[in-house]
């Protein structure tokens, strides 16, 4: 259990898909305007990771990784070359699927939701989620905590960033720094803080 | 005409249109490989590779492919040409493509490859389709090499990993700036360098959502 605890702490804070890795920073640094549409690719984020991160955990574990195919009668055979194949098509399948499931049974749901969820399928932290869980070899059980986690920390850092966006549109900024510029030094300045949570472990 | 044309798609995207500094394309990957040169010239020769073929093949089927499945069938074509890439880079440059880790695999998640397979190569011929995605790799890797360039030489001291200023526990005399190897550091630079592209081409400058007005009461003097 604390071993739990420590990876979701990890995975939330010291490791932050957003800020430490800087993955899935292009929807990151472009809907991060306003906080309700920030709260909304949040919440996507964290479902579609929880998901899709033990789906592909078992499908490397059960058939790309080298000799997994041993119950088909296969001891020699290595896919894991067609992993990048896979866990993109994976991705794309499922949130095709959680689209057309929220549609039906919780529209409310969909409705929030909806616009964010195809944006999801190419942002780089679910599939770098994916790939950094096969690189560090997490059972089943750990891919769950860490896709929650992984998406709980990048949900943290968007609604963060949309709130001080929200207050900077105010200030006088530079002319050629408006915007963009500005956003990135604000990321930037959020990332060093972050940095203080580094080394923390339990 | 269509020399022009041509250069004009080849060149532009390097400054007037930069993907990462004005369409806020491919950031993801750009910060985490630039800590050194070395790291940093791979994977800008991967990502042109990538762009640049992808785009060719998109622009080759784009009259067969079903509007209703069109990103699915990018996407197989992308997650192909980035395996192929893996597969040579591990083959021939092992210490390398560990040190890009996930990186490589996160070209395909790259916004500069899908939103050019499906911004220009959809609705152009093959041969300015290739151009434009050399072109836009291009100006991805200008904004890379700039910053890995600034992260090596001040955080290390070095460049292409050959020491240029000795660092102080090397018996030299630089005290090496350490803040400049850790993430933040990239998001400065970044934001420091689309300031100054931005006074350069004062076109780019984003207009502010607020405008302060003046002063309209006169302060007692």
């Amino acid at each position: 259990m604390e071993h739990y605890i420590s990876l979701i702490l990890k995975a939330i804070f010291v490791e932050n898909m957003a800020l430490a890795f800087f993955l899935g920073m292009c929807t990151f640094l472009a809907i991060s305007k306003k906080i309700e549409a920030a709260a909304g690719l949040g919440v996507a984020v964290i479902v579609v990771l929880t998901i899709t991160v033990p789906v592909n955990n078992l499908l490397y574990n059960t058939i790309l990784r080298e000799g997994a195919l041993e119950w088909a009668g296969l001891p020699n055979v290595d896919l894991s070359f067609l992993g990048l194949l896979t866990y993109i098509g994976v991705i794309a399948a499922l949130i095709q699927i959680m689209e057309m499931v929220m549609d039906k049974y919780i529209p409310a749901l969909y409705a929030a939701l909806g616009v964010f969820l195809p944006l999801i399928t190419v942002n780089c932290a679910i599939l770098g989620a994916s790939l950094f869980m096969v690189e560090r070899d997490y059972t089943f059980g750990e891919s769950v905590v860490y896709g929650f986690g992984a998406g709980v920390g990048w949900a943290l850092a968007i609604i963060a960033l949309a709130g001080i966006r929200e207050k900077l549109k105010y200030s006088d900024v530079p002319e050629g720094l408006r915007g963009l510029g500005i956003t990135f030094i604000t990321v930037g300045l959020m990332s060093l803080g972050f940095m203080s949570f580094s080394g923390i472990s339990l | 005409m269509a020399d022009s044309s041509a250069k004009q798609v080849l060149f532009e995207p390097i400054f007037s249109n930069n993907p990462i500094a004005l369409q806020i394309l491919g950031i993801c990957s750009a910060l985490a490989v630039t800590t050194s040169m070395n790291v940093t010239l791979v994977m800008c020769a991967a990502v042109i590779a990538v762009t640049a073929f992808s785009n060719l093949a998109v622009s080759l089927v784009r009259t067969q492919i079903p509007g209703s499945i069109r990103i699915i069938v990018q996407m197989t074509i992308i997650a192909s040409l980035v395996i192929v890439v893996d597969q040579l880079l591990k083959a021939y440059a092992y210490e390398i493509s560990k040190q890009l880790s996930v990186f490589v695999g996160l070209i395909i998640t790259n916004c500069i490859v899908m939103g050019r397979a499906e911004g220009f190569a959809m609705k152009n011929g093959p041969w300015l389709s290739f151009l434009d995605g050399i072109g836009n790799g291009l100006g991805y890797s200008v904004l890379l090499i700039f910053v890995a360039f600034f992260r090596e030489l001040l955080g290390a001291g070095s460049l292409f990993g050959v020491s240029l200023m000795p660092v102080v526990n090397e018996g030299g005399w630089y005290i090496p700036n350490g803040l400049l190897l850790l993430p933040p550091s990239a998001f400065f630079i970044i934001g420091l360098a689309i300031w100054g592209l931005r006074v350069w081409k004062p076109e780019q400058v984003e207009e502010p959502d607020f405008k302060m007005s003046r002063h309209t009461v006169k302060e007692a003097f």
